[in-house]
């Protein structure tokens, strides 16, 4: 069997889920977590160092970033030149080129504000930065952003903690069609079955944070992921059968007694 | 008696001496320098050159870190 490679700017992932590192109750629950989940990529924030209390844990003991790969985001951002500053604060801190770029346009649905998103991409990429595009689920505007060097295109599934899974599978389908660079869902699934038709609609990754930190047991919903992300991957590529409106039985017709 | 200066060290009021540099304020708040980035008026700051960065009054220093986020 062909190797079934994750690839993303030229780099080689074996697990195709990545994972958010907020909202949970501690580090140490995030890093446990993040070990079952199996996911190799992580996103990260970028926020002011606490001056006042100098005990705080920091994220990099709980998760080496010499073994995981930090994606810094710009959650937070609603313009691009926010955007921009945080991602070059995030490349100083040591280096990260990868990153991933998430412009909102309004506090309470969380969409993205796709005008200066697709600003910040192509200022970002001349800069030398490989940029992930988190983005609403237009193919129109997934093109555009393709255009303007992202390395991975992030449709949401659905507003960003919802946990309403795929409102729009069509759209993500076409996008899907359309691009050969890495489909990764990102925002709104609910549950490991969502990551799975994620999968199947040929989605080459899932990004999850709420669905597994919020859940009332982190660990087993990081399991889930994992394993769902797996199952939906190999469904995918072993393809399903033709839907058909009436029954067709399972066992022979002849010989029958 | 030493001049005093005012500084805003992430949104923070701060008084240092006027001979500060960027390196003391980092040393003072005992800030592990391989893990953050530092922004000096909105700009940013190569770390490598902090000893030789001296403040003035009204200077806004960022320091940012990673935290989780998703």
């Amino acid at each position: 069997m062909k190797k079934d490679k994750f690839i993303i700017s030229r780099k080689n992932f074996s697990s195709r889920l990545i994972v958010g590192t907020g909202k949970y109750k501690s580090m140490h629950e995030c890093a446990k977590a993040i070990k079952l989940s199996g996911a190799e990529i992580v996103t990260v924030a970028v926020r002011r160092v606490n001056i006042t209390d100098k005990k705080k844990p920091l994220l990099m003991d709980y998760i080496d970033p010499k073994k995981i790969t930090y994606l810094p985001n710009t959650a937070g951002c609603f313009n691009s030149k926010e955007a921009l500053r945080t991602l070059r604060l995030a490349r100083e801190i040591g280096g990260w080129k990868l990153v991933k770029l998430e412009v909102l346009g309004d506090k309470k649905n969380l969409f993205p504000e796709m005008i200066e998103t697709l600003k910040s991409t192509e200022i970002l990429t001349k800069e030398g930065f490989k940029v992930m595009v988190y983005c609403n689920d237009d193919p129109l505007m997934a093109k555009r952003l393709e255009n303007s060097g992202a390395c991975a295109i992030m449709p949401l599934a659905a507003p960003i903690g919802s946990g309403l899974g795929i409102i729009n599978e069509i759209n993500i389908k076409i996008i899907r069609k359309q691009t050969k660079l890495p489909l990764i869902i990102d925002a709104g699934l609910g549950q490991a079955s969502d990551a799975a038709i994620a999968m199947e609609l040929g989605c080459d990754g899932v990004l999850v944070n709420t669905a597994i930190a919020k859940a009332k047991k982190p660990f087993q919903m990081a399991l889930a992921f994992k394993n769902a992300v797996i199952a939906g991957r190999q469904s995918y590529l072993s393809g399903r059968i033709k839907k058909t409106l009436y029954g067709n039985p399972s066992s022979p017709k002849s010989g029958i007694i | 008696m030493k001049k005093k200066i005012k500084i805003k060290l992430n949104g923070k009021l701060k008084t240092i001496n006027n001979k500060s540099t960027l390196f003391n304020i980092v040393q003072k708040n005992k800030i592990p320098l391989a893990k953050v980035a530092i922004e000096l008026n909105q700009e940013i700051v190569d770390k490598k050159k902090i000893k030789n960065i001296n403040l003035k009054n009204n200077d806004k220093i960022e320091i940012v870190h990673f935290i989780g986020g998703g």
